[in-house]
């Protein structure tokens, strides 16, 4: 049911736009308003969230050991998977980000005859998963050329990296391929693999479906329909110095395209993509590991009714006094 | 109880049903559930809703506003854990968490994969905590909180041991273990618990320790060990408890008071501080450093545990000392200092025979008994033979967790190779970070849920088995009381031959005391190697 759904309200994103542009006109209305209206709930929308995480309490340190604790200088410690210190932390944790460190442990389970279970490395889910996020970001970022004149540097040695196999013209861009693919593996391992699927819900398919769509259209536009590069520029150098401008004769793909990534930026803060932010703030990998060496202060700690050693000699002092165990009160 | 035989046991089917979660009813299988508390636990220490009541009843006699008193439970707890909140807001349905679970492994039951469990408390939090959850409902994975969905919760939160080692593999560091510690504090709030666990609370709050056991009985049970240790070494140890003035408190699981295998690693302990003749005192008032609290609510495991650092204060110790136990360490390591800290009235703990300062633990002023011991051992503070432990064919079981919580890994193994001649380590993906639980922790130790249990240490048995063929591993040692306590009867069954063994067991046989006499039989009376015809 999730995956049907999605699939329509993707389709019924396009259709929108295909009713608005082309049915009823509204040019303004979709390359400057939904935009403008996007970003802002964008960056609101993940600052809100953001900050609402960060007011609540971190009560206890819990991070998760990977690795040997820090305890003799004769044991070998594993600074970064059990970090003592802050620096172990900021590299476990760009590890994290970066990498994918906890993905790349992943292993395959499996159960057979005698009983026998073994356990396979399967480094899959990691890599779809990294080829997605790094191709998603490069993509983003070769992007920015539509905001700035002149392109930055670091852009225009992106894409010359990018396009380093300089097959066909426009050239083709690696990322774009790896980009799709990696989305295809994300979708079909996820109605593939029984578990998987058995767990997915709306909000696992719906931004899937959403950011193929965003790439597929991305793609239709730079390779196979003819799009008015200039004009779009115009547009986005207009979003970005708050002088908008609707050119004329801009194909009906690039709405679409526009128009899906505003509904991601839109859909983002209220959604499991928050988890972007959200890692950078999970205590068990952002925590040092130290603390018995260094007192880690709840700001909620309340005192508790306890059973005091004063209420438990008064219980039981007679048979304390007869085992000979020394007692406080005689 | 009829328990199938292993190979039909293991015999498991990994493919969720055809109906998805949320439409899918939960069946509250017997040997799955631990019996209901009962009355005068929770009595016992004020908690709400206080009833008979059974789990096999349909009604559960829950308070008339149970949904309220859930739903702001819920809510009060999401503002005051980041974890929580986090843990319920970013997962990605990924699935990596899936296979990680050794009840899931064991058992194939799709709602003990980590995200479906965590997912069973996530839907109510969508629906009463979040705006899109509130207005699209279940196509958000937003569901209705009914008595139903209610039990549900409590099956499967009680089917979690709270190992982390899906939190391992998350790669968002989603823990578990966070989730299902407060969905059990929250069914707490309405009474809902296992004896299994509300009794040891019970006793652990008034008589300091969770098998309830009094002063005078500590005393007997310690007299009978003086006596077992006089017989195989001809030597008289003598413990001191409540004793003001010591430098060192010595706080250990009190299951080794009771329990059979566990006893044995006490003479270990006993041994060893008589050895080195430190002044160190036990406590009867705080006799147990287990907090089945934790596994109730951390309000509960802050309770019963004050006790400890009290005593401390009280009996003017410099420093507190711990022994073997598993959840123990992660409530000490990861709590003890939160709760009850700064601790300025003890001092930064320093070995008395090696001088070694213990800086990792200069703030909560709290030793591990291995590190302690591997300190001693680096230092030649200790005369060993190994060839004692000759019979023992060893392999160590890391215990969730003071590997997943501490980082504890090499201490208790160097220890290990410093005592025995054989040892063999299972395959790296089932040990240390990635070790498997024994599938009865977190208060799931019962004997009415064997067959969960069974299934739960699957994953640990078959890689002990593995090792046990190819090295002829007899020998499993661990530093955990409910490790001693459950897994024996688990290996028993799976792994049969194999014996678990508290690690200061064999330090307590391997250690050559000043004095004693010619030893002919290990610490539980077996004969040595090569004293067999004695």
């Amino acid at each position: 049911m999730g995956i049907l759904f999605s699939f329509f309200a993707v389709i019924a994103l396009i259709v929108i736009v295909f009713i608005g542009v082309k049915g009823a006109g509204l040019h303004y209305f979709f390359v400057v308003i939904i935009p403008y209206a996007a970003f802002l709930t964008f960056v609101i929308g993940v600052i809100y969230r953001v900050i609402k995480w960060g007011r609540i309490p971190v009560p206890f340190r819990i991070p998760t050991t990977a690795g040997q604790e820090k305890s003799f200088p004769w044991i070998k410690q594993n600074k970064i998977d059990n970090p003592s210190s802050s620096l172990g932390v900021i590299i476990r944790m760009a590890f994290e980000v970066l990498l994918f460190r906890s993905l790349f442990r992943n292993m395959r389970t499996e159960l057979r005859d005698g009983p026998k279970l073994s356990y396979a490395s399967t480094k899959w889910l990691w890599l779809g998963g990294l080829a997605f996020h790094w191709t998603f970001f490069i993509i983003l970022t070769r992007h920015l050329r539509l905001f700035f004149e002149p392109v930055p540097f670091f852009v225009e040695i992106l894409e010359s990296l990018d396009g380093f196999f300089q097959v066909g013209a426009p050239v083709l861009y690696v990322t774009d391929i790896i980009f799709l693919g990696a989305v295809t593996f994300l979708f079909l391992r996820r109605v593939i693999i029984p578990q998987v699927r058995y767990i997915s819900l709306a909000s696992d398919y719906f931004p899937i479906f959403l950011i193929f769509s965003i790439g597929l259209t991305g793609v239709l536009m730079r390779y196979f329909l003819k799009t008015d590069v200039v004009g779009i520029k115009q547009i986005t150098m207009g979003l970005i110095t708050f002088k908008p401008v609707v050119p004329e004769g801009i194909g009906i793909i690039f709405y679409i395209h526009l128009f899906l990534v505003s509904a991601l930026f839109a859909y983002f803060p209220m959604s499991k993509l928050m988890h972007m932010a959200g890692v950078f703030l999970s205590p068990t990998r952002n925590l040092a590991n130290n603390n018995r060496e260094v007192m880690h202060v709840n700001p909620w700690n309340y005192p508790v009714k306890v059973h005091t050693y004063e209420e438990y000699e008064d219980d039981y002092r007679e048979f304390m006094k007869q085992a000979g165990l020394p007692v406080e009160k005689e | 109880m009829a328990i199938q035989k292993p190979e039909e046991l293991s015999k498991i089917n990994y493919k969720p049903p055809k109906t998805a979660w949320f439409d899918t009813p939960t069946e509250i299988k017997k040997g799955f559930f631990c019996w209901g508390n009962k009355e005068k636990s929770l009595k016992a220490v004020g908690f709400p809703n206080i009833r008979q009541w059974s789990v096999a009843d349909e009604d559960w006699k829950l308070p008339e506003n149970w949904k309220e008193i859930f739903i702001e439970g819920l809510r009060e707890r999401v503002n005051k854990y980041r974890s929580f909140r986090l843990f319920l807001d970013i997962c990605v349905r990924c699935g990596a968490c899936a296979d990680k679970c050794h009840f899931f492994i064991g058992g194939g039951d799709p709602k003990n994969m980590p995200v479906l469990r965590a997912e069973l408390l996530r839907s109510i939090y969508r629906k009463y905590c979040t705006t899109s959850g509130k207005i699209m409902g279940k196509i958000a994975g937003a569901r209705d909180l009914n008595v139903n969905v209610l039990k549900e919760l409590w099956y499967y939160a009680y089917q979690c041991t709270e190992c982390r080692r899906c939190s391992l593999f998350c790669p968002y560091g989603i823990d578990t273990a966070e989730i299902t510690i407060l969905a059990r504090e929250l069914l707490n709030l309405l009474g809902l618990n296992i004896e299994w666990i509300a009794g040891p609370v019970a006793n652990c709050y008034m008589t300091g320790n969770h098998m309830g056991l009094l002063p005078h009985t500590i005393m007997d049970i310690v007299n009978e060990f003086k006596e077992s240790i006089y017989q195989v070494t001809g030597i008289n140890v003598d413990p001191s408890y409540n004793r003001k003035g010591a430098e060192i408190l010595f706080v250990h699981p009190s299951g080794e008071y009771f329990d059979p295998n566990g006893n044995i690693t006490f003479l270990g302990y006993l041994m060893l501080f008589h050895e080195l003749g430190l002044d160190i005192t036990l406590s009867t008032y705080c006799s147990e450093g287990g907090n089945f609290g934790f596994f109730t609510s951390n309000e509960m495991a802050k309770r019963l545990h004050s006790k400890i650092y009290a005593e401390a204060k009280r009996l003017k110790v410099k420093w507190i000392l711990g022994g073997e136990c598993g959840h123990m360490w992660r409530v000490w390591h990861q709590y003890h200092n939160t709760w009850f800290g700064p601790i300025d009235f003890l001092e930064e703990p320093v070995s008395p025979i090696t001088g070694t300062k213990f800086e990792n633990a200069k703030s909560n002023k709290i030793v591990h008994i291995t590190e302690f011991t591997a300190d001693l051992i680096k230092h030649g503070k200790l005369n060993l033979d190994p060839s004692r432990n000759d019979n023992y064919i060893v392999t160590f079981h890391d215990s969730c967790n003071p590997a997943r919580a501490m980082g504890l890994l090499e201490e208790p193994r160097y220890i290990i190779k410093n005592i025995c001649n054989h040892f063999y380590e299972m395959p790296p993906q089932t040990i240390r970070e990635n070790t498997f639980c024994c599938g009865s922790g977190s208060g799931l130790n019962a004997s009415e849920n064997m067959e969960l249990r069974l299934r739960g240490a699957l994953p640990r048995a078959n890689a002990l088995k593995h090792v046990n063929e190819k090295f002829g591993v007899n020998t499993l040692a661990n530093i955990c009381q409910i490790d001693r306590a459950t897994l024996q009867t688990l290996v028993d069954y799976w792994v049969p031959g194999v014996a678990v063994r508290g690690v200061h067991e064999m330090v307590g046989n391997a250690l050559v005391m000043k004095g004693e006499k010619e030893r002919t039989t290990d610490l539980r009376g077996d004969p040595l190697p090569g004293k067999e015809g004695g």
